[in-house]
């Protein structure tokens, strides 16, 4: 049987993962790069990212000073010595992005501009307008075309990573359009899967935001490090959930109580609308329990406010958010507040992997949001996730081609069997599969609903359990899951069946790990723990997965290098 | 509100059991004013029928995944406010003037071929070395190639374009909207490498300027402009070779 068979496969055509498929050509351009994605590159989630991305590229600027303020608005979780890398190769990512034909908004000059951003102390967040990701994204992908040794396997979805011999020699993928089941080998394979908000009902996360890579990883035996640590950006807009960028504030923006009031004074008054994610999160929330937020027909929000910056500077600086005021609220935002709630945006969690992407699974490497470096520990600082996209997409791609110029070439008897296997599991239990009553869709809402309820912005022990309970009886329910498409062509019955079943199970390594940390540290608020507890755990959590529901956890101590842990007050 | 209701006609279609493609309703509940055409179908294959098949993503106009043609017109579904098709029944089908995989979704392999071949990256005789820092540009020379650099691909032009219709070796709009957002990027130095693909026959001249491509697109990208602008181009370099920017 003759396989797909590439040098390095990677898995996720989002920024991290076409990232590293050029630097896997600009590495060794003789290696054979294949490229699969479930939606085609440009659908990617990367396109929904609005505000910027992080680098020093000013005078005025240092790298200490970025390298402190991402670990202080990680609460002391990240490791700092990936820190201090990342901010020193933040600025040569993004000149490179120049380079590539990204249209960067300027100064007068003519340098590239940059705005300030929450939790930043100085302006660093480049930007495009307010349409960054979506910008980055085309730009990347289209400068990918270039490259003949990119092969790209567009609408396959990936199903299994094949392990051999404790290597991780490619993976099992569904070509949604045919329906065959294809195995495509690899020396080694770089996952860049994106985040998993869709197991959360509120989230400005899209559709394929399902953890796929997460739980690919989990399954093969690599751990996911810190899952307790989900990120809510203070700014959703209610009922879709679709993001107002933090630019919004970085660009002057209020944040309103029903009284009217910069409510953040109260919470963070040095820092007011450009504090950190979490804890504005928090304050809005808290605000919303004390009867100061507006009230509304899908639930509370608060304002904000951009009607003293005017139409001019709107129109420059912030244009895709008058376009989705007018289009998905019908408002004009220089006439009118715009309703905002707390909403699950990121993962700072992910697949434990190190500086350079590497996993402790020989042949397997991970970056981007999938991907846990080290990088946001607790809390990441809005506009560091498109630089870490590129930063540890570019690492991991640099890593995965030493590593595939000199390991040996993937033998195809396991392979077979392996994809067999495969292939009768997903027939047997979903396309081929008889009876069955419950709904995919009616599991699905209720395991973001759940999670909403349980895993939100404050957690308690109750609400955990309670959860992990609630997560269990999903799981059992799953296996009663009614398949009404048993067609092979574009089946998304079967794809969003799939994706359910990764969302149950990365969703108990979130719990899982949030009940463990006895603390409050970053996103990660116990109520009934409400203060950081440095001596028990300035540490990574490491989940595992057990032939249990409950992930086996580990801990390994942060990486601290020339900043002391101290009280996190803005 | 809450026992509002609305009919949805989606085309269904399955190579594997139909000659062509027919209409299946679903009568489902209109329950919230800000409801889309999008959320319309996915409430169907959470709760009626799991089988029906189309793309979606991001649900806010950007990833352009969900385009399909909502009463006849070429929409983003995400952004087609149900309230707008009140009291229906709102039909929905693929997006014309392509092959269809399967119920909504249609081939667009087509357009990645056509996005490829106009050599969509910055094209320079000589590369400039990263240490040498980013190139200088102004607001105004982005106000060039600016409205060209928002195309999401949604391919809404190439469904509304009657050139496309007829004949799909038509390079059609959103490809040309992107040479030309190339083009005009004072960083590339790629017209005269790109000029083949636009100037041979299947390529501007081709356009007969209906201008429909403008009309659809949600993104407010002007194609048709782009062409003509491209056509004036191709004609000036063949009068005068020497006397245009590279």
């Amino acid at each position: 049987m003759d396989f797909e068979s590439y040098d390095v496969l990677v898995v996720g055509g989002g920024l991290a993962g076409i990232r590293a498929a050029i630097a896997v050509v600009e590495a060794n351009p003789r290696l054979k790069i294949g490229m699969v994605s479930k939606v085609y590159p440009m659908r990617s989630h990367t396109v929904s990212a609005e505000g910027g991305a992080a680098a020093v590229l000013r005078p005025e600027d240092s790298y200490e000073t970025h390298a402190f303020d991402t670990i202080k608005g990680s609460d002391y979780l990240a490791d700092q010595d990936v820190v201090e890398a990342f901010v020193r190769e933040a600025p040569i990512e993004l000149i490179q992005m120049e380079h590539w034909g990204c249209p960067w908004s300027r100064d007068p000059d003519g340098k590239i501009s940059a705005r300030p951003f929450g939790g930043m102390t100085t302006w660093r967040t480049c930007f495009a307008a307010d349409k960054t990701g979506f910008h980055m994204l085309h730009t990347v992908f289209q400068t990918s075309l270039k490259y003949p040794q990119i092969h790209r396997h567009d609408e396959a979805f990936v199903t299994k990573l094949l392990v051999d011999n404790g290597r991780c020699e490619g993976v099992v993928a569904v070509d949604m359009r045919s329906g065959r089941f294809e195995a495509i080998t690899a020396k080694s394979v770089i996952l860049a899967t994106g985040g998993l908000g869709r197991v959360y009902a509120f989230t400005t996360n899209g559709n394929i935001c399902t953890g796929d890579g997460m739980t690919l990883a989990y399954r093969a035996g690599v751990g996911l490090k810190d899952m307790e640590m989900v990120q809510f950006h203070p700014t959703g807009l209610p009922y879709t959930g679709i993001l107002i960028t933090e630019a919004v504030r970085g660009e002057g923006g209020y944040l309103l109580n029903k009284d009217g009031e910069r409510f953040l004074k109260r919470y963070v008054p040095n820092k007011m609308e450009l504090g950190p994610r979490d804890i504005i999160s928090r304050a809005m929330v808290t605000e919303f329990e004390e009867g100061r937020g507006f009230e509304g027909p899908h639930g509370k929000f608060m304002h904000l406010d951009v009607r003293h910056l005017g139409e001019a500077a709107i129109d420059r600086k912030l244009p895709f958010m008058r376009e989705l005021g007018r289009e998905f609220v019908g408002i004009d935002i220089v006439k009118d507040p715009i309703p905002v709630r707390p909403v699950q945006h990121y993962m700072m969690g992910g697949v434990d992997a190190d500086i350079s992407g590497v996993t402790p699974l020989p042949g397997l490497y991970a970056a981007g949001e999938c991907a846990n470096v080290g990088l946001n520990g607790g809390n990441r600082l809005g506009s560091n996730s498109l630089s870490e996209c590129l930063v540890f997409g570019a690492a991991a791609g640099r890593a995965a081609a030493e590593y595939s110029s000199s390991a040996k070439a993937v033998s195809s008897n396991p392979i077979e069997a392996m994809l067999k296997d495969e292939r009768a599991r997903i027939e047997a239990g979903y396309l081929d599969k008889k009876g069955g009553e419950e709904r995919i869709g009616t599991i699905r809402e209720e395991m973001q609903r759940d999670m909403d309820a349980g895993a939100g912005v404050f957690r308690t022990r109750e609400s955990l359990e309670k959860l992990t309970k609630q997560l269990g009886a999903l799981r059992e329910r799953f296996t009663n899951i009614k398949i009404e498409d048993s067609s092979r062509t574009f089946n998304t019955e079967l794809t969003a069946a799939l994706e359910l079943d990764f969302m149950l199970e990365v969703a108990d390594t979130i719990t899982y790990s949030a009940l463990a940390r006895e603390e409050s540290r970053g996103a990660h608020s116990r109520r009934d723990f409400p203060e950081r507890d440095d001596a028990k755990f300035l540490k990574h959590t490491i989940a595992f997965r057990t032939d249990e529901i409950a992930p086996r956890l580990e801990y390994r101590d942060v990486r601290i290098t020339n900043f002391k842990p101290q009280a996190r007050t803005y | 509100m809450t026992d509002k209701r609305i009919t949805i006609r989606a085309a269904r279609f399955d190579p594997e059991k139909d000659k062509a493609p027919h209409p299946q309703s679903y009568d489902i509940p209109f329950s919230d004013d800000s409801m889309v055409v999008l959320d319309a179908l996915n409430y169907i294959k959470a709760h009626v029928d799991g089988s029906l098949s189309y793309r979606w993503s991001c649900r806010m106009g950007i990833c352009g995944s969900c385009g399909m043609m909502v009463n006849g017109t070429p929409k983003l579904t995400c952004a087609a406010f149900l309230r707008d098709y009140w009291p229906g029944p709102v039909t929905v089908a693929p997006l014309t003037n392509f092959p269809i995989v399967r119920d909504l979704v249609v081939d667009m392999e087509d357009f990645m071929h056509k996005l490829k071949s106009v050599k969509p990256w910055i094209i320079r005789k000589q590369e400039m070395p990263l240490g040498a820092g980013e190139h200088h540009q102004t607001m105004d020379q982005i106000d060039d190639f600016r409205q060209f650099s928002q195309c999401i691909n949604c391919m809404l032009c190439y469904a509304a374009c009657p050139v496309y219709g007829l004949d799909n070796d038509f390079l059609g709009p959103a490809a040309i909207a992107l040479a030309r957002r190339y083009n005009l990027d004072s960083r590339d130095q790629g017209t005269k490498i790109r000029l083949p693909v636009l100037a041979q026959s299947d390529g501007v001249w081709e356009c007969s300027f209906v201008g429909e491509c403008s009309v659809v697109c949600p993104k407010g990208v002007d194609p048709a402009k782009a062409i003509q602008q491209t056509k004036l181009d191709t004609t000036l370099r063949f009068v005068l070779p020497y006397g245009n920017r590279e």
